[in-house]
């Protein structure tokens, strides 16, 4: 068993550089080291100017989204030891403007995140003198929707993202139906002119490699399959009993 | 070189390229379940093309089942029906995704929600077979 | 050098400092808030908390036995006015969020859930499955979304506190992106930075847990309260330092040294019981029950491994479907970090640095002694924690204090006056530019790798500044990081390019880092007693008469922090004797 890994990471510095080049490192290989920390091996060791985000080193922040050996992966969950004789590609998201080496620009997914108003919306004035009542099978509807990181490994695996820019996407789409489910919030209407345009849910041809790739089991393919439902029957209810805006 | 100016790095658009499909085999799944489409129509034709000769009487019919036993169309209907077949089972495996569905307390996984639809096609399938076959 | 003005500025974002900004955006929508942060708000550290928030809610409670807790919690050090509006005030922020969206878990008939937790005589602990931080920050993140008067400045690196005429002006930072350093001005700045773990080599922080709002306040002239107050939390993977939460003892867990004895009950935290009993054996506090892991340690009755000892953490007597239902991250964590399944073997576990109760000084709303500098959440040190924190007290008090912390800097700018001379303020930014081209970018021929420092820095802070402290090796590890701040001046810095330049902002994380761990270990050196989470083997006791008072650490412009003492205010609970498991 070799005791070290040849590691092929991508390299992109804007100052010098107008396309991405691959580098190669070796480093140690140790059976509880995670790919993160063969990256860190690298940039405290060998080359101080490799650029990533990574925070938690626990799979709760979602920074350190990248692409090993092309498939969008956490890389503080992911055992080195899995790609084990190497080597091993390291590549920034996919479908993301690449800013610097491993590091994606997001104001993109940030933007999108926001206009899907991933709030509680209340139409009326009641507020409960203690918690609203919620029982746990209520909450059962959209809890899993509701642990969504924010990492973007299923805008980078999502080809419809990565051919359509403008997608909303799966965790946006996600989020906004955890919303919607809620028992406590009213602005399924708000959401949907958003949602239901052809950037939003109808731009999904079901490929379903977001929930394939999805680290926390949110399950965002089923999400949007979901709100395609509840778009069509809004839709019918629109014009079959029309309700005033308020 | 690259036209840096002070402050203002480009970032690198990578784009991406129209054969996206051939890199992962998930991928290449996806875009065979999405040919088979094609397919389906062109079966559609070919019963189309049946009904047609049917109507026209049997000497019109004996040479389109003469032309359906060319050896280029039978190869094409086995490939045809390979992806029919690929089409329905990964449509019924599907569909479950789309319906909101708790059975006690807890989401149902996909494969046995859609276990029904395959028993209604099975069913459909021995029926249409039973006719064919003149059992009926 | 861009600028940019507005009325508030906030440096962080996570728990405190989103809370601040909403409670700003809603007083007064108004005002114009900054939302300054080294990462996307989702990212903080708040992300990681797993156990609870507590806040009053069952019939049988009352406020003022949640007081009692967190006072005798806190080894007396705590504030006692500022314990009793965080206690009165934390019920109402919970509910607060709940109302924001918060999926706090419910009890069958649809009500809030409260579980129990170290140190806490009732059950007050409100939940979100095991995942209660990253629930908290996505509600309030997702909430601060629909304020059009927050403006954040994602990943922006603050790296000086502009003060003129003894008061606060604003920032000056690093957008990441570009490299651009910025200047943004502000009257009033809430500092919600979090802790500074990082100093530590074992520690549940994340790698952004720098300390930096804490060093830029005390280089500002704000001096920094209780830093030997370093709280070790008992249960931490032994090579990650991933925190297993305080709840899954809390919901049975037993801690069992080599020969699989329960040896908290050698060390007066009560006699074992097949079932969780409040405050007492694993439900101790947590410096407590570190210290007598530790102990276990020094007996040889600790198990040996790779990354040195650890004990046991058992939960398959709690079985399958509990372990699933209400600690379904920790089954997670281990299965990825350790490949242990806890449903069929025991944990291993070691005590790691979690939460340093010390921070930038302020009073009860939250104000620092710098006009206009305001700080919040673990950063800040009101203090309600004292010497030692109960667990899920933190959650709360990111909502009570940032509220809190946002309505004073309101306050503060609707009567401050004062004209301050804009180009003063301006020549202080470039100054700052200048400097950081001088010592980083531009620097070349340096002969110090910056992990190496680090490593060295965090090595000598275990070895003197761990669980058990005594003279020689504080003054050892003083005079280390002396060296090390000097060795730090011949940094070699690799990447010279402007654009995300991470190896500047782990350089200046590291000078951040080497400030604030001067803090603590002085601080500790100057305590001569044994209080909560500091222990000193050559002073054993609790000294009440010469130090129930805070420590606060001055900046002194050569040599090493001056150390003076603020004394505890004591309300209704004059200091008595810790008692668990009695």
């Amino acid at each position: 068993m070799a005791d070290t890994i040849i590691l092929e990471v991508q390299r992109f510095h804007p100052e010098s550089d107008t396309e991405p080049s691959y580098q190669s490192f070796e480093v140690p290989l140790r059976d509880d080291w995670m790919v993160l920390d063969a990256l860190n091996h690298i940039k405290d060791q060998l080359d101080g100017s490799l650029a990533f985000r990574w925070s938690c080193r626990m799979g709760i922040c979602g920074s350190c989204g990248m692409m090993i050996n092309g498939v969008p992966k956490l890389t503080c969950e992911t055992l080195l030891m899995e790609y084990a004789p190497g080597p091993v590609r390291v590549g920034p998201l996919n479908h993301f403007p690449v800013i610097k080496d491993l590091v994606v620009e997001m104001d993109d997914f940030m933007a999108k995140l926001q206009k899907v108003r991933p709030w509680i919306v209340r139409k009326d004035d009641f507020k409960p003198e203690r918690e609203y009542i919620q029982s746990p099978a209520q909450m059962e509807t959209y809890h899993q929707f509701s642990l969504c990181i924010n990492c973007t490994l299923c805008y980078a695996a999502c080809p419809v993202s990565g051919l359509d820019s403008n997608f909303i996407g799966p965790a946006a789409i996600a989020l906004a139906h955890r919303y919607n489910l809620d028992s406590r919030d009213q602005g399924i209407e708000d959401r949907l002119d958003i949602v239901s345009q052809h950037e939003g849910i109808w731009d999904c041809t079901v490929v379903g490699e977001c929930s394939t790739v999805c680290p926390k089991g949110v399950d965002p393919s089923l999400a949007i399959q979901q709100y395609k439902l509840t778009a069509t029957k809004e839709w019918f209810k629109s014009f079959l009993l029309p309700r005033g805006k308020n | 070189m690259p036209q840096y100016t002070t402050y203002q790095p480009k970032p690198y658009r990578p784009r991406m390229s129209a054969y996206w499909y051939l890199d992962q085999w998930n991928y290449l799944r996806y875009a065979m379940r999405e040919s088979s489409s094609f397919f389906v129509a062109y079966f559609a034709a070919i019963t189309l093309l049946q009904i047609a000769a049917l109507d026209r009487g049997p000497t019109a019919y004996a040479h389109f089942q003469q032309l359906m036993r060319c050896p280029v169309v039978l190869v094409l209907n086995a490939l045809a029906l390979a992806f029919i077949l690929l089409h329905a089972v990964t449509w019924f495996l599907l569909v479950p995704r789309v319906a909101l569905r708790q059975m006690l307390g807890r989401p149902t996984p996909n494969v046995i929600a859609s276990v029904p639809n395959f028993m209604v096609w099975f069913g459909a399938t021995v029926i249409v077979a039973l006719f064919i076959l003149r059992v009926i | 050098m861009e600028t940019s003005a507005h009325d508030i500025l906030i440096i962080g974002g996570g728990g405190a400092g989103l809370r601040a900004a909403i409670e700003i955006a809603q007083q007064n929508p108004k005002l114009s808030v900054a939302m300054v942060s080294k990462v996307y708000p989702m990212r903080s550290h708040t992300v990681s908390a797993e156990g609870g928030a507590a806040g009053v809610a069952a019939k049988d409670d009352s406020i003022d036995e949640h007081c009692y807790d967190t006072i005798s919690g806190s080894d007396w050090l705590g504030d006692q006015d500022a314990i009793e509006y965080f206690c009165n005030e934390v019920p109402k922020e919970l509910l607060n969020l709940e109302h924001w969206g918060c999926p706090w878990s419910r009890e069958p008939d649809g009500r809030v859930a409260v579980r129990p937790f170290g140190g806490m005589k009732k059950m007050r602990t409100w939940f979100a499955a095991d995942k209660t931080g990253f629930h908290m920050l996505h509600t309030l993140f997702q909430t601060s979304l629909q304020f059009g008067s927050i403006t954040r400045y994602d990943e922006v690196f603050a790296t000086r506190l502009l003060v003129e005429d003894g008061a606060i002006q604003g920032l000056v930072g690093i957008e990441l992106r570009t490299g651009k350093i910025r200047a943004i001005q502000s009257k009033a700045v809430i500092i919600c930075t979090g802790g500074c773990g990082r100093v530590f080599p074992f520690t549940t922080n994340a790698n952004i847990c720098t300390g930096d709002g804490m060093a830029l306040a005390y280089q500002a002239g704000a001096p920094l309260k209780d830093m030997e107050m370093a709280q070790y939390h008992p249960t931490g993977l032994p090579f990650t330092g991933i925190l297993i939460t305080e709840a899954a003892r809390a919901e049975g867990g037993w801690l069992l040294n080599k020969d699989g004895y329960r040896f908290l009950q050698d060390y007066d935290l009560g006699k074992p019981t097949p079932t969780p009993v409040l405050r007492s054996m694993e439900l101790g506090p947590r410096d407590r029950v570190s210290q007598a892991i530790f102990g276990e340690f020094e007996k040889g009755r600790a198990f040996k491994g790779p990354y040195g000892d650890y004990v046991h953490l058992d939960l398959r007597h709690l079985g399958e479907h509990k372990i699933e239902s209400r600690l379904p991250m920790v089954r997670e964590l281990c299965l990825k970090y350790e490949n242990l399944d806890p449903v069929k073997e025991p944990i291993r576990i070691r005590p790691v640095q979690h939460y340093m109760m010390g921070g930038v000084h302020t009073d009860i709303d939250g104000q620092t002694t710098l006009a206009g500098l305001y700080a919040a959440g673990e950063a800040a040190c009101v203090s309600i924690n004292g010497a030692n924190r109960l667990g899920s007290n933190s959650l709360g008090e990111l909502l009570v204090y940032g509220a809190r912390a946002a309505r004073s800097a309101i306050e503060y700018i609707g009567r401050a006056n004062g004209h301050v001379s804009q180009s003063a303020v301006l020549a202080q930014a470039f100054d700052e530019e200048r400097r950081l081209e001088r010592e980083f970018l531009n620097k070349t021929g340096g002969t110090e790798r910056i992990a190496k420092i680090r490593d060295e820095m965090s090595h000598t802070m275990e070895t003197g500044c761990g669980i058990y402290r005594e003279r020689d090796t504080l003054i050892e590890s003083a005079n280390k990081i002396r060296e090390l701040k000097e060795r730090f001046q011949r940094i070699a810095i690799d990447d010279h390019t402007r654009t995300f330049n991470t190896q500047l902002t782990s350089a200046l994380e590291l000078g951040f880092m080497l400030d604030v761990a001067e803090t603590i270990v002085h601080s500790a050196l100057n305590r001569e007693e044994s209080r909560g989470a500091h222990q000193r083997r050559d002073f054993p006791k609790r000294d009440d008469d010469k130090y129930l008072a805070h420590s606060m650490a001055w900046r002194s412009p050569e040599g090493p922090p001056r150390i003076d003492y603020r004394p505890v205010v004591i309300t209704r609970w004059p200091p008595g004797e810790r008692v668990y498991g009695r």
